[in-house]
């Protein structure tokens, strides 16, 4: 297929309508609003449903009984909308259901700004919720690679029947690029016989439930499904890109559009003959902690990136788990990071200052 | 020997965890009748709240969705949006329905979801032991309210029915209670009509049912039935405040 220029929150709409989701529940919020405008739009023509519900929490709770249904289902929102969703999040996590959900982060605390950030780290993979659980969170830098792993997404939240979440940015949201949408690698995903479309008298019923009022019934729910399946999705899972981890004075490490902005940082200390690495995790959770094993004694220590105050770091330093020191560069409340200033941080590293 | 009464097959042979005399499980009998009288046990989907009838998703025989708290409004949306031919219905005590889950239930009514809503209002919040429910009575003690509850601190009841009967969308709205047996007819009479609005798609009904608490009352339950009829009747009045037909 031909690549098309579209912007980043429609490419994610047509890439979702492409992986068969025929509906979406969301709440307007800056700046994720192209793309539940798209939704309106595109999913009458393939006899979907949009619907635009009354909050997030009721948006996030649709989302809930549409994947209980059957459906393959969406929402999205930005950063205080995400805050008001994570009770639907926790619910659909411990019934096991599958969907995707987008956060176009802004900076934050509270109403914050509605310029791009990353400020919402902890949030997509600590789990803003209550309980023991855990979902998938992608962190694509291109547009191709949203609208590939929104796709996959879908595939990836039948497969192991949790919910998904796309992590992008006001700048992943709001820019345009060419894109394509390829045919996935099928995954085997399982029949689902367990949804809730009327037992017509031919079978039991169906039960969707996140309940387990005795302790011992809701400890082996918690470890026997829900953590059995989070140790399949770490070993299994687990996306990055790195880049001459091996051989580096300095190893970066960011994710999203402040990779980007790292990368070009990279290329202009190279020119002056440094030695700089990255590791940009595409996974958040789970993140890749192994990568981290291939950095060698040469390394002078670890700059982790981020569009917030570091919350990413604080994976880091478990994944070197004290081998070398980390350093943090960040800028937040919708401010961009500058590639002089973290040319400038890497060679303090590199050069000892640090 | 012939069968002269025969537990219905809307529900399963669960039983029931209600407080002796509690009419949560009057109620859920005579929603369970009529989805067989109706026959759509095999479409129904039912989605259970958060408070006593939590466990409601055991107890009857269909497919199930256990919401969270306030939430079912919006779970039966997502359902009934997917397979608009099953029969939705949530059920929903009033802490639930009229306090976390206002906008929920306002705007599934707002918007003519085509789902039925059994809202059993027993002035209180029973399952986390008896505080202050939005429909609590003037004066009517709770955990919360020990010295009775007092309109000039928090406010007069909410008439859950007259509320929605404001809402176009909501094409049926009616109170019953279950104090006696001929009101336990009319309340299974008001529950079918809801389920028929529904299946003919006409639009969103709810059916306020007034229910006894009696542990948290700290009645018995024949005590209760009568506090029942002598202070909720007079501030919550019974009748029919919406039908098709009328509303256009
Ligand atoms: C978000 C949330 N807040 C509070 C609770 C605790 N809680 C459980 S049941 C309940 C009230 C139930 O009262 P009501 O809806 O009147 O039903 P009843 O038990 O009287 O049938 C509350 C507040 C909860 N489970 N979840
Ligand atoms: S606490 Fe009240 S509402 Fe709950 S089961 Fe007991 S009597 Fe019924």
């Amino acid at each position: 297929m031909a690549k098309i220029l579209m912007k980043g929150n429609e490419a994610i709409g047509a890439a979702a309508i492409k992986a068969g989701c025929n509906y979406f529940f969301g709440y307007p919020i800056t700046p994720q609003n192209e793309l539940p405008e798209y939704m309106s739009r595109e999913l009458p023509k393939v006899n979907g449903c949009f619907l635009q519900a009354e909050s997030e929490v009721a948006a996030i709770n649709m989302v809930y009984g549409a994947a209980g249904a059957g459906a393959r289902v969406m929402t999205s929102s930005s950063s205080p909308g995400m805050a008001l969703k994570q009770e639907g999040i926790s619910y659909i996590a411990g019934a096991e259901l599958p969907c995707v959900i987008v956060n176009i982060v802004r900076g934050g605390p509270g109403l914050g700004g509605i310029q791009p950030a990353q400020s919402d780290y902890y949030q997509a993979t600590r789990g803003g919720g209550n309980g023991d659980y855990r979902h998938v969170v992608y962190a694509p830098s291109t547009l191709q690679e949203t609208v590939d792993l929104v796709m996959e997404a879908f595939d990836v939240a039948d497969q192991y029947r949790m919910p998904v979440m796309i992590v992008g940015d006001g700048m992943t949201g709001q820019m345009m690029e060419p894109v394509e949408f390829k045919e996935l690698k099928k995954r085997e995903l399982p029949v689902k016989d367990w949804i809730t479309d009327g037992t017509k008298g031919e079978r039991e019923p169906n039960i969707i439930n996140s309940l387990f009022i005795d302790p011992q019934e809701l400890e082996d729910h918690v470890n026997d499904r829900l953590e059995a399946k989070y140790r399949i999705i770490e070993e299994k899972e687990v996306l990055y890109e790195e880049y001459n981890v091996e051989d580096a004075d300095v190893v970066c490490i960011a994710y999203g559009t402040t990779s980007r902005i790292v990368k070009n940082a990279i290329a202009e200390c190279e020119a002056e003959g440094l030695k700089v690495g990255l590791i940009r995790p595409i996974t958040l959770w789970p993140f890749p902690h192994k990568v981290f094993d291939k950095i060698t004694d040469k390394t002078k220590g670890l700059l982790t990136v981020e569009m917030s105050t570091g919350q990413m770091i604080d994976d880091v330093k478990i994944a070197i788990a004290g081998r070398k020191p980390v350093y943090f560069h960040g800028r937040t409340g919708g401010m961009i990071p500058n590639p002089n200033d973290i040319v400038n941080e890497i060679k303090k590293i590199a050069g000892g200052e640090k | 020997m012939a069968v002269v009464f025969d537990r219905t097959k809307g529900l399963t042979s669960k039983i029931f965890h209600y407080c002796p005399g509690c009419t949560h499980g009057v109620i859920h009998r005579l929603v369970a009748e009529v989805l067989e009288e109706l026959d759509v046990l095999g479409k129904a989907v039912g989605v259970a709240p958060v408070g006593c009838s939590v466990f409601a998703y055991d107890y009857f025989n269909c497919d199930m969705h256990e919401a969270a708290h306030g939430r079912a409004p919006a779970v039966a949306t997502g359902i009934k949006r997917v397979h608009p031919d099953s029969v939705v219905f949530t059920y929903q005590g009033d802490g639930d329905l009229a306090s976390i889950g206002t906008a929920e239930i306002i705007h599934a009514a707002h918007r003519g979801e085509k789902i039925t809503t059994i809202f059993v209002n027993n002035a209180i919040y029973g399952m986390t032991g008896g505080q202050m429910a939005p429909t609590t009575l003037i004066g009517q003690k709770a955990t919360t309210a020990p010295y009775g509850r007092d309109a000039e601190h928090c406010g007069m009841p909410l008439k859950v029915s007259e509320m929605l009967s404001t809402i176009d969308g909501a094409k049926f709205v009616e109170r019953v209670s279950v104090h006696n047996a001929s009101n336990i007819r009319k309340t299974k009479k008001a529950i079918k009509k809801a389920f028929e609005i529904q299946l003919k798609g006409e639009g969103f009904g709810i059916v306020e049912i007034l229910s006894t608490c009696p542990t948290n009352w700290g009645m018995t339950p024949l005590e209760g039935l009568k506090w029942l009829e002598e202070n909720m009747l007079p501030y919550y009045p019974l009748g029919n405040f919406r039908t098709p037909g009328e509303v256009e």
